[in-house]
């Protein structure tokens, strides 16, 4: 699933924007050093190819309900790992700009989600030490199987991280991770059985396209295992680190961070808690740290006062509402005074 | 004028999977020349165009092409003197706007920006697409995008002009003004078609090509008058000739 | 979305980012980081923000209208990716049931107003974000981005994905069409038919990619994609983002509408 700017906060989505670039660059180094010419035309072709995938329908055997291809996975397997992902951004960056699925700053979640998982993680760890050359089609289709859900579990479980720390919906922690990781394990069977079905008819057709010295992959096929432990322990270090701010400031872990989402009568100190942590992580990754800065206050006496007090800030007073009406048929009288020179122009 | 002359002598090819594509290949084109290479489905055609640039180099056999022998290293400067349009103008357009196609070519030559501007000019003006060169190619028709594929490469102003199966997609007035278009060219020719009364309306010799060897070359107007010949290799006379 | 509807929408947005007034004329890296430090700047309220929201919708507003764009187009496309947005938001009422007076004695829970919140910035977002390539062209955002140092070689096959989408979604739409065609009562629209089609596309796919690549080369390709310069900054685009910034930066930090209101109250009472 994609995440959406609306239950973004500028904290996470800037961060995960920074790791999916510092991911773009890498990966593009790493290919330019190694590659093949071929290789450019044909990532956009291939990436042009995965769209048009996505948009085929398919009924889901035993369900009658329709699904549709993600395509990490089975990039990995066709054009290593890099290339993979620089293909899976391409192709999320155009589902943002021409479909608006996810937003634009939830792009760089959406790129980490569903690219450095299938491409870094699970191709590497999981589908290439079970498939191996992937000459025994059982053992590719067990690989490709596993690795995809493996993939889409961590994807899911990141966009519920990502849904949490940026704190804009009531959804609790565990309501949240229940109802996402079931689904994304039966999307992620469907998706895997059709990735290895892919594999397997490529390997009958053009067996060479899957060898290691295939015109994209670079000359060390697949990806070192201490740069994939690296991976690995960043992406562990993030997630657990974040969870054990929550813990060292509130003793209670999890439960605590349940009870604080779904709005009980101890929110008001538990709230600076929160947004202590969440200034401490902007400092350290914000993009723009002075213009967090600024809007922090305001959020955190906003969150203060809003669920305690009556008459809030939320811009719901009188005044507020009378002046949004205001402001909105201003901006109507705009847009109809533009159309109105528009056609007397034409 | 030696630069444009292609000769190639007893050239033979085969494909990885061992299959011939080319069998003791000789012929000599000459500056000016316009020749159409006409054969069946699978006689190698295309195998033969590929060898114009140095795509696929031959087995055995020379290739010389405007004073320079065909090896690895001269690939890239015999690129300069050969430009080869294809079948599938999609597969040649392929930057997001014409001008960018056009200017590919040329860029690539090293030449600077404002001669670029004026290379591109020149070569969409050939083809009467000027007003197209900020559109991306997959607003332009069949016509259009076969035009532009020719200005691609004539930017880049060749001496030799090889061309594979240019009409195949357009409709009869496109491929009318295709016609004239060539027609105009002084450039040497070298069309595959099997649109055999495009190649009687432009080209003056032809060549015949069969399993991958040469079986005719001569007059254009006596090889596609010769029903049986003609016959003999999956063809039929032109529609122009034939007995209406 | 059928697999036709979904052509002929990416088709008509991306006509529409051809198109030649002031607004698409403008320097694409200028509308790049305006809607950039738009997004952020609207994501950056409080989960209990309204009325300082509203201000924001000049900005999509005032592309919309300057470029021309048909704006049931943008209001269909904003509808139909909303049920996810509701689907999460939805929770927040359910959820946060702590009152709160709105004013004089009306009360609404908490959750409702962060709902509301929510969607007033999901329709600002994407609105924003799909203007962006409206008014720019999807080719001017690649451009964009790379002279502002997204690496070279990401940005040239994100333009051949761009430029082969439209050939690719064709032959796809073919095959489907011709699979569609030959299925009853849905037997043959399973996963098998599925992977072969797939498989298919995926062969051609990469012949394709061969016969481009062997096209670059006879062009002269050796390697690096060439660049063309890029335009100038022209004082027009130095105008919109600088009134843009001031725009942004006012309605962020100043109430404009509860001033605007309380202004009115005073007026009128």
């Amino acid at each position: 699933m994609h995440m959406a700017d609306a239950l973004l906060s500028p904290a996470v989505g800037a961060t995960m924007w920074a790791g999916s670039i510092a991911a773009i660059g890498y990966s593009s180094k790493k290919l330019k050093d190694n590659i093949d010419h071929k290789t450019i035309p044909l990532m956009g072709v291939m990436g042009a190819f995965i769209f048009a995938a996505q948009m085929i329908n398919f009924t889901i055997p035993g369900t009658g309900s329709s699904g549709h291809l993600g395509g990490g996975m089975i990039l990995a397997i066709l054009l290593g790992p890099y290339a993979a992902f620089i293909v899976m951004a391409s192709v999320l960056i155009v589902q943002a700009l021409f479909f608006a699925d996810g937003g634009l700053l939830a792009l760089g979640c959406n790129i980490w989600n569903l690219g450095i998982y299938p491409c870094f993680i699970a191709y590497p760890l999981l589908y290439k030490p079970i498939a191996g050359n992937g000459h025994h089609l059982r053992r590719t289709s067990i690989a490709a199987v596993f690795g995809v859900i493996l993939a889409l579990q961590l994807g899911a479980f990141s966009v519920v991280l990502e849904t949490l720390f940026s704190g804009k919906s009531e959804l609790p922690f565990r309501s949240f991770l229940l109802l996402m990781q079931p689904i994304h394990l039966a999307i992620g069977l469907v998706e895997g059985i059709v990735t290895a079905g892919i594999v397997s008819y490529v390997q009958k057709a053009r067996p060479e396209l899957l060898e290691a010295d295939s015109w994209s992959r670079p000359p060390d096929a697949g990806v070192s295992l201490k740069k994939i432990l690296i991976v690995f322990a960043v992406s562990a270090v993030m997630t657990g680190g974040a969870l054990s701010w929550f813990a060292s400031t509130h003793p209670d872990g999890l439960e605590w961070s349940i009870e604080k989402i779904t709005g009980k009568g101890e929110l008001a100190g538990e709230k600076n808690g929160v947004t202590r942590s969440l200034q401490e992580l902007q400092e350290k990754t914000a993009v723009l740290p002075d213009y967090n800065f600024k809007s922090d206050p305001k959020e955190k006496a906003e969150e203060q006062t809003a669920p305690s007090w009556p008459g809030i800030e939320a811009g719901t007073s009188l005044s507020g509402l009378v002046g949004g009406a205001i402001v909105l048929i201003m901006i109507f009288c705009v847009a109809f005074g533009i159309r109105l020179t528009r056609k007397k122009k034409t | 004028m030696s630069h444009h002359i292609v000769e190639f002598k007893n050239v033979f090819f085969s494909y990885p999977d061992k299959t011939e594509a080319l069998r003791d290949v000789s012929f000599r084109i000459t500056h000016g020349e316009s020749v159409g290479i006409i054969g069946a489905n699978g006689a190698g055609k295309s195998t033969l165009l590929m060898h114009l640039n140095g795509y696929l180099m031959p087995s055995s056999g020379t290739i010389n092409i405007g004073d320079l022998y065909l090896t690895r290293q001269t690939r890239q400067d015999i690129r300069k003197k050969v430009g080869i349009v294809f079948q599938n103008p999609d597969d040649q357009l392929f930057m997001p706007t014409v001008y960018e196609d056009v200017a590919f070519g040329p860029l690539n030559l090293g030449i600077d920006d404002s001669m670029v501007k004026q290379r591109v000019e020149y070569a969409l003006n050939l083809v009467n697409c000027l007003d197209l060169q900020n559109k991306p190619p997959h607003h332009l028709s069949c016509g259009q995008k076969s035009a532009v594929a020719i200005a691609a490469v004539m930017a880049m102003e060749p001496d030799i002009l090889a061309m594979d199966e240019p009409a195949a997609n357009l409709d009869p007035r496109s491929r009318r003004l295709l016609i004239n278009l060539l027609k105009s060219f002084n450039h040497s020719k070298i069309i595959a078609s099997h649109d055999l009364d495009l190649i009687l309306d432009v080209c003056r010799r032809c060549i015949i090509i069969k399993n991958g060897s040469v079986v005719a070359d001569g007059q254009a107007l006596e090889i596609l008058s010769d029903r049986t010949l003609l016959e003999e290799n999956n063809l039929e006379l032109p529609l122009s000739l034939q007995k209406s | 979305m059928t697999f036709d509807e979904k052509y002929y929408n990416i088709g008509f947005l991306d006509q529409l980012s051809y198109k030649k007034t002031f607004v698409h004329g403008l320097d694409a890296r200028t509308k790049l980081i305006v809607t950039l430090l738009f997004l952020f700047t609207v994501i950056s309220f409080s989960k209990y923000e309204i009325t300082a929201l509203l201000p924001f919708f000049l900005y999509p507003v005032l592309l919309l209208t300057l470029g021309d764009i048909p704006p049931g187009f943008i209001l269909k496309k904003v509808a139909l990716v909303s049920p996810f947005a509701v689907f999460i938001g939805i929770f927040n009422p359910i959820l946060d049931s702590t009152q709160v007076t709105v004013f004089n004695g009306f009360a609404v829970s908490a959750g409702w107003i962060s709902f509301f919140s929510i969607m007033l910035k999901f329709m600002l977002t994407v609105s924003a974000a799909l203007l962006l390539v409206a008014t720019t062209s999807f080719p001017g955002v690649c451009h964009a981005s790379r002279q502002m140092g997204i690496p070279s070689l990401f940005v040239s096959q994100l333009l051949f994905l761009y430029r082969y989408i439209f050939v690719l979604m064709e032959e796809t739409m073919r095959m489907v069409r011709a699979r569609d065609m030959r299925t009853f009562d849905g037997r043959g629209k399973g996963l098998r038919v599925f992977v072969r089609i797939i498989g298919i596309l995926f062969l051609r796919t990469v012949e394709r990619a061969e016969r481009v690549y062997y096209a670059m080369l006879s062009r002269g390709f050796q390697g690096d994609m060439p660049i063309l310069k890029s335009a100038h900054i022209k004082p027009a685009d130095i105008a919109f983002a600088l009134s843009m910034g001031v725009f942004l930066f006012v309605c962020r930090f100043y109430r404009v509408p509860e001033i605007l209101g309380r202004f009115a109250q005073e007026v009128f009472s």
